[in-house]
């Protein structure tokens, strides 16, 4: 039997999903732009997408620029912004130390480029120093992106306050809202957000599709120079059967958020309460597992001596599929930025793992999960030197 | 990224050979560093007529490809004179595994390194191998240094043009040995001095003739 437990990376296909694209990539193969009936056909079902996403964060469907992914939607944000204001006098470009790489090597490309970069600590949580923020926050400043909830290590970012500080001194505000889009109700106005970051294949859609919400009225330059489609600022040949799977997977979701969310926190609760049990384990990011605080699906747990490819590997072997934080299959040998950032040592940052659980994980698995997890963990640890060595001074 | 183990390495990350520590080895070494990700510890049993290894043991921290090439490491070794298990070389024990990913590759080194590491040990342990205080040059050092790897780099700390200035010189308390004196630029991340520092006493504090080494960090600013 396999176990997936990686729901952070990508998730399954919602069979729904699947059965709502077939005939876009099958007899209903035609181009939006198109002015025939087939091209016609397409463009209503991209606009019917388009509807359900703007709908289901409270905004106007124009507001929804549909790109390849959550990396393409960051950098279209970010440098969008950017190279719009080139001219501005404000030129500083916050965001954290957590982000995702779409977001950090964006930040700092255009640091090469001559804007004023920051790069915001955050706590040994996770959690963003709003008064660090507060006193980088300037009419100088441009732009402030910070992830909405962490892919590691679930952190959930109070981001009202967030952008409600950004928009004291005028600043611009984006969020990654890649992995906590769908899990977490968000509105816009509600949250007062500018930008946002959105993808397909964390909440059981296909790869290759995402969205940006543009708040209307906010310049943004395009990536791509081509045939203007996306209100002239994403050109490119619509991926019709993503777009719409997309949206599809947006309406399933929209629709199970409380229930789901329910559901997926009771199973990473318990497979928590499990893993604590290991002895010289511990959790990463926040502690409160409060549905306010740390993503539901999310669990990462780091244990002593023992370094996380290893664990990966053994797990597999054992049908079950989880995702490390170690960088030991990089080139860099350097362990999760966002690890270090919340004060871990090299060494605990290498032997930690994330469970990222979903809806279609099953109660019967998280015992499963705990089990082959104890049995990894006790059989490296026999092997590693560390252990022993430095009992003491474990966690 | 996804890494296509082979067959072989994915039998012995299952189930390695010789794990585990030796009552009073002859020698014992760790390679690597828990900050890389890559710790080996190698304990070695020699006959002290036939110079033959009679056992081998390891423990890793270390990923599924550390694992496995400690394990064909030290199974090559085993049964083998001390003179011809240092010839064994990382080629020799990646071409045992059927090939290891090229990000993997820094793994069969470190598992080669350790054992000819622990042969040297052993060898000046027991006065096999003179290094006299003539012998310990600046050259020498500095290959000792190429075996000091950054983690946030992943290269050695001589590749990366971190070595400013070796100084070897006699030592004043002793005038049969050498004090060393090594100035290093600040690495990028300087989370990572006390590391690189530790790991290089590591590589030089066993041999006799040394007696006192200094480390220190300097600034990049040298005008």
């Amino acid at each position: 039997m396999k176990i997936y437990a990686d729901n952070a990376s990508t998730t399954k296909l919602d069979p729904c999903v699947l059965e709502e694209m077939l005939p876009f990539l099958k007899e209903d193969f035609g181009n939006p732009s198109s002015l025939h009936s087939k091209g016609l056909f397409a463009q209503r079902a991209v606009d019917k997408a388009r509807l359900i996403i703007s709908e289901s964060i409270g905004v106007n469907p124009e507001e929804i620029i549909f790109t390849s992914g959550a990396t393409e939607s960051d950098n279209l944000a970010i440098k969008g912004i950017a190279y719009a204001n080139k001219d501005s006098t404000r030129k500083k470009i916050i965001t954290t130390k957590i982000e995702h790489d779409a977001v950090l090597k964006t930040f700092e490309q255009l640091s090469l480029e001559g804007f004023e970069t920051v790069f915001l600590n955050v706590d040994k949580e996770g959690f963003v120093k709003l008064d660090e923020l507060k006193k980088e926050l300037t009419e100088k400043t441009l732009l402030v992106s910070i992830i909405h909830a962490n892919n590691e290590i679930g952190t959930i970012q109070d981001i009202k306050t967030i952008s409600e500080l950004c928009h004291k001194v005028g600043a611009i505000f984006h969020t990654d809202a890649t992995q906590s889009y769908t899990k977490i109700p968000i509105n816009i106005k509600d949250l007062n957000i500018d930008l946002m970051t959105m993808n397909a294949h964390k909440l059981h859609g296909p790869k290759g599709v995402g969205a940006l919400y543009i708040k209307e009225g906010l310049k943004i330059k395009p990536l791509f120079g081509g045939g203007g489609q996306e209100f002239k600022i994403r050109s490119g040949t619509y991926n019709v059967a993503g777009i719409v799977g997309f949206g599809k997977a947006v309406e399933i979701q929209t629709k199970q958020i409380e229930k789901n969310s329910d559901y997926i926190k009771s199973l990473r609760d318990e497979l928590y309460q499990k893993l604590s049990k290991i002895e010289n384990s511990k959790i990463n990011g926040p502690t409160d597992l409060s549905k306010e605080k740390r993503l539901v699906n999310n669990l990462n747990i780091r244990f002593s001596g023992i370094e996380g490819e290893a664990m990966l590997f053994r797990l597999d072997d054992l049908g079950i599929m989880v995702s490390t934080a170690s960088a030991c299959s990089s080139q860099s040998l350097k362990p999760s930025h966002v690890l270090m950032a919340c004060g871990l040592s090299h060494e605990q940052a290498h032997g930690s793992l994330r469970f990222s659980l979903s809806k279609f994980n099953h109660p019967s698995e998280i015992p499963i999960i705990a089990t082959a997890v104890e049995k990894v963990v006790t059989d490296l640890r026999k092997l590693s030197p560390l252990v022993g060595l430095r009992k003491q001074k474990v966690n | 990224m996804a890494l296509d183990y082979t067959q072989k390495v994915i039998e012995l990350f299952r189930n390695p050979k010789n794990v585990g520590e030796i009552d009073s080895p002859d020698v014992e070494v760790k390679e690597g560093s828990p900050a890389c990700g890559d710790l080996l510890q190698l304990q070695l049993k020699i006959n002290p007529i036939s110079k033959i290894i009679d056992d081998i043991k390891f423990k890793s921290f270390g990923c599924a490809s550390n694992i496995a090439t400690a394990s064909i490491v030290t199974e090559m070794a085993k049964g083998k004179k001390i003179d011809d298990a240092e010839k064994i070389s990382w080629q020799d024990a990646t071409k045992e595994l059927g090939g290891l990913p090229n990000v993997k590759v820094h793994c069969s080194v470190l598992a080669v390194d350790a054992l000819k590491q622990a042969i040297e040990k052993y060898k000046i342990k027991e006065g096999l191998l003179k290094i006299d205080e003539n012998a310990i040059t600046k050259d020498f050092i500095i290959s000792k240094l190429g075996h000091v790897i950054d983690p946030s780099k992943g290269t050695d700390i001589v590749r990366l043009k971190y070595v400013l200035y070796v100084g070897v010189e006699k030592s004043k308390e002793d005038e049969k040995a050498v004090d060393i004196l090594i100035q290093l630029s600040h690495p990028q991340d300087v989370d990572y001095e006390e590391n690189i520092k530790e790991e290089i006493l590591e590589k030089l504090e066993y041999i006799p003739k040394i007696k006192n080494i200094k480390i220190e960090f300097l600034t990049h600013s040298i005008n």
